[in-house]
């Protein structure tokens, strides 16, 4: 059983409890435990179930590359799912509970389906449950949700209550991995003058050094260590940042890392996480290596764990995973685990080593401590249920059969190291194999290339397959070297010595024992944590999946969260020995960021509440806010749908508006209409080539409408144009046109016409505009005072003029939208808001009436006037919609001019604008189209139109619609049927309903209201 | 009626690791031209030398700032901002230019607190190389989701100009981006 020794952990301070929950059982740990180390010390062997077979499964591992030891970590909104328990650094109060158990940890009903392997082969998801196929639905995929998954997913409602941030960086050089070879290469970089940031994903320097017994210098790892970090905290241009893992290397030097700003101090104020985004010249991937465990039968059980591993929570930790360890191994590396052990004291039964002899220094230090190595030797088997009792010996050359029983509870097994190559392949570093040392290292001669093609990262240390200390400090050097002299920078000090016991050559194991049989080969795990085993990928390659991309996908081999670190390589030389080809041939699948999985919060960092997303206010914003208006978003900008009162539905409100409005004063925020100034020599001949009616010949003084349509011809946008003066002219657009057109007209001066004198500027925001609108529109502008004649002679209809109103800087545009009376009053934007109050104040004796944008919608419409988004959809020309006088006949070009002349735009077959009144007065349904005889070639009803706009009209009391019919023009008072989604009574046709083609414009037809 | 004129976020104040303060309301008049042909004037009518690219030259009472190669942005008093466009209008008749008082088109804030903290809560929002920004320069950049111009005017005091519909996005992503225990000691 595991247990916290009596001595050792540099990491933790035994003076310190901390005390936590563990599904619901309360236990201890100390300061700078893990919760891992702290399950380990209670006795807590097994910490979760496996994703398919609902195995028990205990820790494996020590650190990022965990695949067991996932948690639920915390609970209601602070809950998280698939934690890594090896990685969690512990904390008061602390509370997590297992995954995918069901009802308990310790006995688990999912874990008959370990008894049925059969069921759930290889690939499982592509051939079982095919039949009958709506059993799918309502049967297999049920009870698939049920059993399978790994974390449960926060409840619908939680809310995460921490903060999260993003942090940009531009730096010379990232290095990530913050062990012997980081801190090294930060060292050469630092004193060579270049900015470094530095980062290491655990919480402390040093990586495995102090642990596997390096010396540097002749002192322990530890000294040089602590010296090596107080030398670079000491440099201005070194950034040093623990917690911090590099997550991901994309192109142009951008690097991302994830800093666990407070992970381990809930209840501080500093944000949780931190996503740094980086620009870097050079990164240095100072990574390290990772352990692989050894495919032998019963691999999986818990109390099996890396060799590394059981060194790590003894040194780290002062954690012991048994009383009696058996080390299995392919190399000499794992004696260490041995000799370690020993010296704490406690029981290593014997070293299982696959290879033929095994004489290297290490062996001869355990043979000297009186530990039984045994050569060519391997495990055949695993005893124990929820934990190891035994072990069977064989060898490792044989097909399995039995040598000796030796009692146990715990295994530690080594399969040589892999360096971690996951950064310099990220941006297309290609590997290449190290046959000898059987592991894939990075190929110098192919690096990941930057903007000019230059490499940009380089492996340092192990992570460039310098497993041995010696080697590993005097490659970060050099390698650190490299990536300074392509930044201009050099660097020269003396290289330390570092120095660790000398190792003979691994013996490459895939599978232990070599010849093992179908049945032991179906209890090798490859991947733990998706229960994928050697016979899976066997299976996979005897069904004809050579790649080893497509194997990965058909049996999941390293698609769980912890992407294949531990399974990766021995998955696919498993594969490759089946396939029986080489290594390098069959090649790793890709290795993609982040490194580890990043939290979704630092992800979406402040963008969160009121913060997701820009919200435009106008000035006059506030105001509607505290009036109660029914918002109607409208691009970013948020737009009053309608002002309901207590009591009021929206559709009553809008009624009351448009009727106060036709009948006396109605104001409308007309603010977020676009804007741009155009101006320049150039200005008249340019707007001539963006409208398709003609606006150099406009007098300043004048307003003209006019249609903007794309070079394919059809109507993108429309508004009012305004001629301030000889050369320059203000462009209105709609609202949500304004950024997009503004853009039109540059990307057209820009490209096309960049000789053209034009210059254009977006004023949207400059001005406040509200629109003045009725019968009273004139008397309370009057009331106001001001030094602008706003008579009908001197202010005609479409003119407009600048001066004071109510002592506000304004210019007044005679200009309609509803077909009354219309002052449209632009003021600098500081001074819309006191206008607002003004014209409210001034109007209340003609019950000044605000109204939103529904009521402008139906006011239109009652016109005929189009709105762009409902009468045009993209597919819509102005010729459709009966705007051929805005058409210019007279202009040479125009854009969309050319495509407006082709066959299918002249079309008299084309649907076309018409008004539609519904025989009942019912309001026909938005979309609805209007029904032809006979089907198509797809069964579909024909049709002959749709709606565009439709409303309730108060001023009409009845239903009004517009819409695009067939030669609509040439059919009034034709009646037509439109659809509708009622659902018809059995046997009954669906139900349609009729209405009336007539003109569009349904109200004041001589537009007589608006010119007094 | 300038004394009814209000700024976007009148008086709007938090104080976390940096203070940030709505600035109230700032004259911009936005200048576009030949940029070589138009010193003399500039310089006659604000004091200010034609800034170099990025950078920002002062006057009397006035910052000029470069925008773009065609495109010149003039800080000046809210109230003057009117009269420099006539100004500059007139002084460029017959010559191809736009000259516009944009001044409430933008909102503007401080940001103040020190040197090193308010680099970092600036480095939380924009792209741009802020450790490499120093007072004299202005740097047009993205502001999260938004546009926006950065300048400090000391090592320890920052403006930042954004489109005044977007104030309060503004304001309130520095607000949570200078939250007590939100330092990054990045910045030195």
């Amino acid at each position: 059983m595991s247990t916290r020794l009596p001595q050792g952990g540099r990491l933790i301070d035994r003076s310190k409890t901390v005390k936590f929950s563990f599904n619901g059982k309360h236990m201890t740990g100390h300061a700078g435990d893990t919760l891992a180390s702290a399950l380990l010390a209670s006795g807590q062997v097994i910490m979760g179930r496996s994703f398919k077979y609902h195995r028990p499964r205990g820790v494996m591992a020590s650190g990022a590359e965990e695949p067991n030891a996932l948690v639920n970590l915390g609970r209601g909104d602070s809950h998280e799912p698939n934690q890594r328990a090896t990685v969690t650094e512990l904390f008061e109060g602390l509370s997590a509970t297992s995954q995918n158990h069901w009802p308990s940890l310790d006995w688990d009903i999912g874990e008959v389906n370990a008894l049925l392997p059969r069921v759930l082969p290889a690939g499982f998801y592509y051939k079982t449950f095919i039949y009958p196929r709506p059993f799918w639905k309502h049967v297999f995929e049920p009870i698939i949700r049920r059993s399978a998954g790994l974390g449960r997913a926060p409840e619908h409602d939680a809310r995460d209550p921490d903060r999260y941030e993003q942090f940009y960086a531009h730096t010379d050089l990232v290095i990530a991995g913050g062990g012997i070879a980081g801190l090294q290469a930060a060292l050469e970089a630092g004193r060579a003058g270049a900015r470094v940031i530095l980062c290491e994903q655990t919480a402390h320097w040093g990586g495995r050094a102090p642990v596997d017994g390096v010396e540097i210098d002749g002192k322990p790892a530890e000294t040089w260590i602590n010296d090596a970090v107080q030398v670079l905290e000491k440099m201005d241009n070194v950034h040093l940042r623990l917690r911090c893992m590099v997550a991901g290397v994309y192109d142009h030097g951008y690097v991302i890392a994830y800093e666990r700003v407070a992970d381990h101090a809930p209840g501080t104020d500093a944000p949780r996480h931190r996503l740094w985004r980086i620009r870097t010249g050079q990164v240095i991937a100072a990574t390290g290596a990772l352990e692989r465990p050894l495919s032998f039968p019963g691999n999986d059980k818990p109390g099996v764990m890396l060799a590394s591993a059981v060194r790590d929570y003894a040194v780290n930790w002062g954690v012991s995973p048994g009383a009696r360890t058996v080390v299995v191994t392919n190399n000499d590396d794992a004696y260490r685990t041995a000799l370690l052990l020993a010296d704490a004291g406690l029981s290593v039964p014997c070293i299982a080593d696959a290879r033929s002899e095994s004489d290297g220094p290490l062996a001869q230090q355990a043979r000297a401590r009186g530990i039984r190595v045994m050569t060519n030797t391997g495990i055949a088997g695993v005893k124990g249920l929820r934990g190891v009792v035994g072990v069977q010996l064989c060898r490792q050359d044989g097909t399995g059969e039995v040598i000796e029983d030796v009692t146990c509870d715990a295994v530690a097994m080594s399969g040589g190291w892999s360096p971690v190559v996951h950064l310099w392949s990220h941006c297309g570093g290609k590997l290449t194999w190290d046959a000898e040392r059987a592991f894939f290292r990075p190929d110098p001669s192919r690096p990941p290339t930057n903007q000019t093609g230059e490499g940009f990262v380089v492996c340092a240390g192990a992570a460039d397959g310098a497993l041995l200390a010696g080697d590993t400090m005097q490659n970060a050097s050099t390698m650190a070297r490299k990536a300074l002299s392509a930044l201009d920078f050099t660097s020269g000090a003396a290289v330390p010595s570092a120095s660790a016991a000398e190792e003979s050559p691994l013996l490459p194991v895939w599978i232990m024992p070599a010849g093992a049989g179908p049945k032991k080969r179906a209890k090798m795990w490859l991947d733990f944590q998706n229960d994928v085993k050697v016979s899976d990928v066997q299976l996979a390659a005897r069904e004809g999946y050579e790649s080893v991309e497509h194997t990965k996908r058909y049996t999941t081999l390293g698609m769980a969260t912890d992407q294949g670190k531990l399974s990766n390589i021995n998955g696919l030389a498993v594969l490759a020995q089946a396939l029986d080809e080489d290594i390098p041939r069959v090649g790793t699948t890709t290795f993609r960021p982040p490194y580890t999985p990043i939290s979704m919060g630092a992800i979406a960092g402040e963008a969160r509440g009121e913060i997701f997303q820009p919200l435009r206010r106008t000035p006059l914003h506030a105001w509607h806010e505290a009036n109660g208006a029914a918002w109607e978003p409208v691009g970013h900008w948020r737009r009053p749908y309608c002002y309901p009162r207590p009591g009021e539905s929206h559709r009553e409100a809008v009624n009351r508006e448009i009727t106060a409005t036709r009948t006396s004063l109605g104001l409308l925020d007309a603010s977020t209409l676009g804007k741009i100034v155009v101006k320049g020599p150039d200005a008249g001949r340019f707007l001539d080539m963006l409208y398709t009616n003609m606006m150099s010949t406009l007098k300043p003084g004048k307003c003209r409408y006019g249609l903007m349509c794309s070079e394919n011809g059809f109507l993108m946008d429309d508004g009012v144009v305004v001629r301030l003066d000889d050369d320059s002219f203000l462009v209105h657009t709609t609202t949500g046109g304004a950024d997009r057109i503004h853009a039109w007209m540059e990307d057209w001066l820009q490209c096309e016409w960049w000789d053209w004198q034009v210059y254009t500027a977006n004023v949207t925001e400059q001005w406040a505009q509200i629109a003045v609108v009725g019968p009273k529109a004139r008397a309370v502008l009057d009331k106001l005072g001001s030094d602008i004649d706003l008579s009908n002679d001197a202010l005609p209809f479409m003119a407009w003029a600048e001066g004071r109103i109510g002592g506000f800087d304004a210019r007044v545009f005679r200009i309609s939208f509803s077909g009354e009376l219309s002052f449209e009053i632009a003021v600098p934007a500081s001074q819309g808001r006191a206008l607002w109050d003004a014209l409210l104040a001034a109007g209340a004796e003609f019950d000044a009436t605000p109204y939103g944008t529904e009521a402008l919608h139906v006011m239109r419409a009652e016109k005929g006037f189009i709105m762009i988004g409902d009468e045009t959809d993209g597919t819509v020309i102005p010729q459709d919609l009966g705007l051929g006088w805005a058409i210019s006949k007279k202009k040479e070009d125009y854009l969309g001019k050319r495509a407006q002349e082709r066959t299918h735009m002249t079309d008299p077959g084309r649907w076309q604008l018409v008004g539609l009144e519904t025989l009942d007065g019912s309001v026909l349904p938005d979309g609805s189209y209007a029904l032809a005889e006979g089907i198509n070639v797809n069964g579909q009803r024909n049709t002959q139109g749709r709606v565009t706009s439709t409303y309730f009209s108060p001023t009409l009391s009845r239903g009004i619609a517009m819409g695009l019919v067939v030669q609509g023009p040439e059919r009034m008072g034709e009646v037509i049927a439109f659809n509708t989604t009622q659902k018809p009574a059995r046997g009954e046709a669906p139900k349609t309903i009729e209405a009336r083609i007539v003109s569009p414009v349904f109200f004041d037809p001589e537009g007589e209201k608006p010119n007094v | 009626m300038s004394e009814q004129a209000v700024s976007a976020l009148p008086g709007a104040e938090a104080t976390g690791v940096v203070t940030v303060r709505e600035m109230g309301l700032q004259g911009m008049v936005s200048l576009r031209g030949d940029l070589a042909a138009l010193g003399t004037v500039v310089m006659r009518l604000t004091g200010a030398e034609m800034p170099a690219v990025r950078a920002m030259t002062k006057g009397r009472g006035i910052q000029v700032a470069w925008m773009s190669p065609d495109e010149l942005l003039i800080l000046c008093d809210h109230g003057a901002a009117d009269t420099l466009v006539a100004d500059l209008t007139q002084a460029f008749e017959g010559q191809h230019h736009l000259a516009l008082n944009l001044s409430d088109a933008r909102a503007m804030f401080g940001l103040s607190g020190n040197a090193s903290t308010l680099r970092d809560v600036l480095a939380k929002v924009t792209p741009a190389d802020i450790s490499a920004l120093h007072p004299g320069e202005m740097r047009r950049t993205r502001i999260q989701q938004v546009a926006g111009a950065i300048w400090f005017e000391t090592e320890t005091e920052a403006r930042v100009i954004c489109f005044r519909s977007v104030a309060q996005y503004m304001f309130d992503l520095f607000t949570v981006s200078a939250k007590d225990g939100g330092a990054v000691g990045f910045n030195r």
